[in-house]
């Protein structure tokens, strides 16, 4: 069982207020992903729940037990670490069998669950070397195998592909999703990377300055963002604004034609991308704006355009960037 | 970045350099020479450099007039002591106040430190006194414990360089990984932080090992350690420069070899974190 609570969780640095107050409930089994800006406080909110960081009030609770004022290590909880934090001093082997080691089990029983996480993440070969003497990504799987051999309740993963190039990036995410998959665990992982979340995440929670904004499904945040920020944050290109940001309207809700539509403009730039051409187009008063057209579009800059959102996708903001559900 | 040094500049800093350093050096060199020197000879002027009759009298005589042995024994005791003790508190403190700094840490850091600044003698009479009531006087464990306690400091701020330079989420990863406070301090801190604490050994041992303030003042016979050694030749009843200088590279004899097997790891020590 992993469920795991936050009732009022609340932070401060002194005078500085981190987290004013988080409430989040988070199922068994649940791939959740902490989404934002950075420092708007995804980070300290899992160390909160790793019991890296004592919380200022509030009550964290792990199987509906109150592990507030318990430390770390007797959380049950795994975690990966953006810098993998890996011990330099030890071989990979030792690296991940240092937590079995702590907990007292037997030679042979470490041996044989070391050997089975080293072969699920190809690192067999290499269990007698030193995290200097291993790649970004193998240093990556170790810290993995680290976190999966104890059978936690729950893995918290703090920006663990941020260090990687963007090949890798790729390969590691689908590696945790099938991990995930397979060992069914509750999974926390913090990131900045909005396509990391929607890919990745049963669930997302959108930071901004310590505040929960949004707690949903990927596909609920984009479809149905409550505020503005989460509208500007999930999505890719970025949602365009409208008539004072009181209107949003996607990049791929707008259709592009050099004859007719609602709204005239001028085509700054493309980007193509092969399956797609992002266009930015200069749509005088209502500022420039980005449209998703087909790869094969060749609309060159300075071709006069016309564009017609969909009205039924357009998204309504009142001033204090809330969303208006019509 | 690599800089262009003209070979005149070169030349000019390698001759400086050298010149400083036999110029430290001398002195040294000079009372190895004494040794085995006659008593008359040693004090002959003009002074012979090398064309005297070499002897080596003098280590037979101070030999048979003290047991050198007992007296190297105790050296090695107090700064084996010394150090050990200054280790097992400095860790867990330099632990502390690297990983878990509260506000205060930088002035206790720096009080450590001016602790330092005073001179030694300011605090001799209390120490004596001290001493002189829990009979500490001419212990080995009186001396250690002075010993541990004037090194403490320098040791304490030294680990807590070399602890800053750890990772944190090192520790943190420990913790998560299940490892106590003692286990974390014992498993992964203190390996990784080996070479450090290694050079602040080395350096502790040769710091206590050379003090003569308090070994002098605080023993006599029990617990006298080399320094003794060499001050009981400067003897009122005259010098005897020859005799004084062969005690004297019988006493710093060891030390110079393990300064020398360990200038390496001193050399990384002392520049830690100034260089990378």
């Amino acid at each position: 069982m992993g469920t795991i609570s936050l009732k009022k969780v609340h932070k401060a640095f002194g005078a500085t207020v981190i987290i004013p107050s988080a409430d989040l409930d988070i199922k068994n089994g649940e791939f959740v992903v902490f989404v934002g800006p950075s420092g708007c406080g995804k980070s300290t909110l899992l160390r909160m729940i790793a019991g890296l960081e004592d919380l200022t009030s509030g009550q964290i609770f792990i199987d509906g037990k109150d592990v507030s004022d318990t430390p770390p290590s007797k959380r049950g909880l795994s975690m990966v670490f953006q810098s993998y934090a890996l011990y330099p001093h030890m071989s990979v082997r030792n690296n991940i069998g240092f937590g079995l080691k702590m907990a007292g089990e037997s030679k042979e029983m470490i041996d044989g669950k070391v050997a089975k996480a080293a072969a699920t993440l190809n690192l067999t070969d290499y269990l007698d070397r030193k995290p200097g003497q291993l790649s970004g990504g193998q240093r990556q799987r170790v810290a993995i195998g680290r976190a999966i051999v104890r059978q936690p309740e729950g893995f918290l993963f703090d920006e663990p592909l941020s260090n990687l190039d963007a090949a890798l990036r790729v390969n590691m995410r689908i590696f945790i999703m099938q991990l995930h998959q397979d060992l069914g665990t509750t999974m926390i992982y913090v990131t900045h990377d909005q396509v990391e979340a929607m890919t990745m995440a049963d669930r997302i929670v959108v930071l901004n300055k310590g505040n929960i904004e949004q707690v949903g499904s990927p596909l609920e945040l984009y479809n149905k963002p409550n505020s503005v920020f989460v509208a500007g944050f999930i999505g890719s290109p970025k949602m365009n604004f409208v008539e004072n940001n009181t209107i949003g309207i996607r990049p791929e809700h707008i259709e592009i034609s050099e004859k007719k539509g609602d709204w005239q403009g001028k085509v700054l730039l493309s980007e193509h991308l092969g399956s797609d051409t992002f266009l930015h187009v200069d749509a005088g008063a209502r500022g420039r704006l980005t449209v998703r057209a087909s790869g094969e579009n060749t609309f060159a800059p300075g071709t006069n355009v016309w564009m017609t959102p969909d009205k039924s996708r357009m998204h309504y903001f009142d001033k204090d960037g809330r969303a208006i559900h019509k | 970045m690599a800089r262009k040094v003209s070979t005149n500049k070169k030349l000019i800093i390698t001759v400086l350099a050298w010149a400083i350093g036999l110029l430290i050096f001398f002195p040294i060199f000079w009372t190895i020479l004494t040794s085995f020197k006659t008593e008359r000879e040693a004090i002959l002027l003009p002074p012979k450099f090398f064309n005297f009759e070499w002897t080596t009298e003098n280590y037979g005589i101070v030999q048979e007039r003290s047991d050198y042995l007992r007296f190297a024994l105790n050296s090695i005791y107090l700064a084996l002591g010394s150090t050990f003790f200054a280790l097992l508190i400095a860790i867990p403190s330099a632990w502390a106040m690297a990983f878990a700094p509260g506000k205060r840490t930088k002035d206790l850091l720096m009080w450590m430190l001016s602790t330092k600044m005073m001179p030694p003698v300011g605090a001799l009479i209390p120490i004596y006194l001290i001493f002189r009531d829990f009979h500490l006087l001419d212990t080995r464990f009186g001396i250690i414990t002075v010993l541990m306690l004037l090194n403490l400091p320098i040791i304490i701020w030294m680990l807590y360089t070399y602890f800053k330079e750890i990772p944190g989420e090192i520790l943190e990863a420990s913790r998560m990984d299940g490892a106590s406070l003692v286990k974390e301090l014992v498993y992964v801190l203190t390996p990784m932080a080996l070479p450090g604490i290694a050079s602040t050994l080395l350096l502790n041992i040769i710091l206590a090992w050379n003090e003569a303030f308090w070994t002098l003042a605080l023993t006599t016979k029990d617990a006298a350690p080399l320094t003794q050694f060499i001050a009981s030749y400067s003897a009122p009843e005259g010098l005897f420069w020859a005799k004084l200088s062969a005690a004297s590279t019988m006493a710093i004899a060891p030390i110079l070899v393990l300064g020398w097997f360990a200038q390496k790891q001193l050399v990384r020590g002392l520049t830690f974190g100034a260089v990378k």
